[in-house]
């Protein structure tokens, strides 16, 4: 089957931040790489929650030489051992989490021990001379944006998942005046996605660039014209007969009639 | 097909995907009602529907939210599951000596720079006692002649610290010493300067006090107390220094490498060597801690034990897996060496997927 190539907005070839990594399943996913900003703050975050873990502690040191050796032990795990800990169990280190950061393989895939503990111990030369000026360097001057450790352990720090972008509104489907290729189809949805978080003004002026001829519709409305083709696009002109209920929350199908297409397309529960 | 009855068809897959993924993703692992085993299916399904929406020009959001599903499915399917107590086993009983001995050449490198300072300085200082103040300042001379002073009960301790518990010791060993290796195998990367000078360093300070407190008289509390631990820490720091080596020696002599990628293959390769440095330094803080500084032993005990020490560390780095083949080339701690190839092979050929993993550049 011979598909075109698209020039789509989720893999974004031409922002720098993107890189693209192809699964074993034969897809091709999108990593968002994370500067030294979101990091730095990370870090922040991180220095709080181990002090304050230091903090709750120092009580221990009451119990005279048992308490103090537990105090020096939990300083040493602290120092060296909390960012393993944390990257391997949960991904990345609370603070990275706060920031919704995550660490992982240079192909995506979540870190392995080996790779977390030479990132981790390698902060130490990272952090030269004063408070990562090494790492900085390293991080400005290398184009995935990695410090020295990550230079060393293969690993990139990227951001989760943006929040899921909202659905398609529902509106009476228009055609398109003239027939749209492939880019013109998707910017146009994807202006219909957005428009529920744009103000009118900024709407109608998004729409007017558009430039398509509104006089032969009822709707003289270029934005709801817009919205009306969008919705031709993905739904055809059956979305008139549809309840939109039905039609805006495709997860409200039927189960059975789900699981059916499900197993249609090839997908099989055992 | 049109977009709508495309999300109607498939919506239950991808619910279900959704489910699976958010159970995975919990804090606590997944209960025997999770239907994990269809993880691979799932992801396969939506990843076809991912690739479909695009290709096809569904609606952005349509597509983001796919993409979103695929990533976060790949994360769950091939995230590295170590398991540990194998792992640990495995690598006490063999990937550690084995890694050590692979880099043999370095080991003595990083031992002539630490223990050749420590012999010069020790008989130097033994022979000049002035010579001390050259590398340590009078408080800290003073400090180390308290410690050993023959009339103290615990040897290795100052007075202050007599009454302080084991425990403390032992957590204040782990700390200083075990920071200290890390920080020399760290500083490697700066074309193996700081390891070496961290090695050069701490040899001349050893092999200063060692020379001074001998040639004052304070032979035996010195060597009684420091025996017990010498083969276990002195080793430690030596291989701490080793790991540093391999690192530098990627950016010196990268072989046939660039320097990036030879720092990537290296520092893999390093990893066993740290963590066998680090546990050796837990156990010389424990013997450190528990058993050098206890008094009422002769010292002829405390040397037997010493050599002992030796001669069990060095049987285990010359020995331990030796005729056994090397771990696994699969296994988790060598994951970050294969990583690159692997990524850069997928980006240059796009290769399918029997062929990426019938070929994969593991070395």
């Amino acid at each position: 089957m011979t598909e075109p190539e698209v020039e789509d907005q989720a893999a974004g070839g031409a922002i720098d931040t993107l890189r693209r990594r192809e699964t074993p399943e034969g897809v091709e996913i999108t990593l968002r790489l994370a500067g030294p900003v979101p990091r730095a703050l990370a870090f922040g975050i991180d220095l709080a929650i181990r002090g304050g873990v230091y903090l709750a502690l120092t009580p221990l040191a009451g119990l005279a030489g048992i308490g103090t050796g537990l105090l020096l032990l939990a300083l040493f795990l602290l120092e060296w051992l909390y960012p393993v800990f944390f990257e391997l169990h949960r991904g990345a280190t609370p603070g990275k989490r706060a920031m919704g950061l995550l660490v992982v393989h240079a192909d995506g895939t979540p870190v392995a021990p080996s790779a977390s503990l030479l990132r981790n111990l390698l902060r130490g030369v990272d952090f030269l001379p004063v408070l990562y000026g090494v790492g900085l360097v390293a991080c400005l001057v290398d184009r995935d944006f990695r410090r020295l450790g990550d230079l060393a352990a293969g690993t990139l720090v990227i951001h989760r998942e943006p929040p899921l972008p909202a659905t398609l509104p529902a509106h009476p489907p228009l055609p398109p005046p003239v027939p749209l290729d492939l880019a013109t189809q998707q910017a146009v949805l994807a202006f219909a996605e957005r428009s529920p978080r744009l103000s009118p003004a900024r709407r109608a002026e998004l729409a007017a660039l558009a430039g398509f001829d509104t006089r032969a519709t009822a709707d003289a409305d270029p934005a709801a014209t817009l919205l009306g083709v969008a919705n031709w696009i993905s739904r055809g002109k059956s979305a008139v007969d549809t309840p939109p209920a039905a039609a805006t929350a495709p997860q409200a199908a039927p189960a059975g009639a789900s699981t059916a297409a499900s197993t249609a397309a090839g997908e099989r529960a055992p | 097909m049109r977009q709508q009855v495309f999300e109607a068809t498939h919506a239950g897959t991808w619910r279900r995907l959704e489910t699976l993924l958010a159970a995975l993703e919990a804090r606590r692992p997944p209960g025997p009602a999770v239907p994990v085993q269809r993880l691979p299916r799932l992801l396969r399904a939506v990843s076809g529907h991912y690739a479909i929406a695009r290709a096809r020009g569904y609606s952005p959001g349509l597509v983001s939210r796919l993409h979103t599903l695929v990533r976060r499915g790949y994360r769950q399917l091939y995230r590295p599951r170590p398991h540990w107590p194998r792992l640990l086993v495995d690598f006490a009983a063999r990937g550690f000596p084995q890694a050590l001995r692979r880099h043999a050449g370095l080991f003595w490198l990083a031992s002539a720079l630490f223990f050749g300072p420590m012999l010069a300085m020790g008989l130097a200082c033994a022979a000049d006692p002035t010579l001390i103040h050259s590398l340590l300042d009078g408080e800290q001379v003073a400090q180390y002649e308290s410690m050993y002073d023959p009339t103290n009960d615990k040897p290795g301790r100052t007075p202050a610290r007599q009454a302080d518990e084991d425990v403390k010791m032992f957590g204040f060993y782990v700390w200083n010493n075990v920071g200290i290796a890390l920080r020399t195998f760290a500083w490697g990367l700066l074309a193996g300067a700081g390891s070496g000078f961290v090695l050069v360093m701490n040899g001349l300070v050893i092999g200063a006090v060692a020379g001074h407190l001998t040639q004052l008289g304070f032979g035996t509390p010195f060597w009684s107390f420091v025996s017990g631990h010498s083969s276990l820490e002195l080793t430690g720091i030596a291989v701490a220094g080793t790991a540093g080596l391999l690192l530098g020696s990627a950016l010196l002599a990268p072989g046939r490498r660039t320097r990036s990628a030879a720092l990537r293959v290296r520092a893999a390769e390093a990893v066993p060597l740290v963590l066998g440095a680090m546990a050796l330094l837990v156990l010389a803080a424990v013997v450190e801690a528990f058993w050098s500084a206890t008094a009422g032993v002769p010292p002829a005990v405390k040397y037997g034990v010493g050599a002992a020490g030796w001669l069990l560390v060095g049987a285990y780095l010359l020995l331990a897996g030796r005729g056994t083949a090397a771990p696994d080339k699969h296994d988790p701690w060598q994951r970050a060496a294969a990583q690159p190839g692997r990524v850069q092979q997928a980006q240059s050929q796009r290769p399918r997927q029997a062929h990426a993993t019938g070929a994969r550049p593991w070395t």
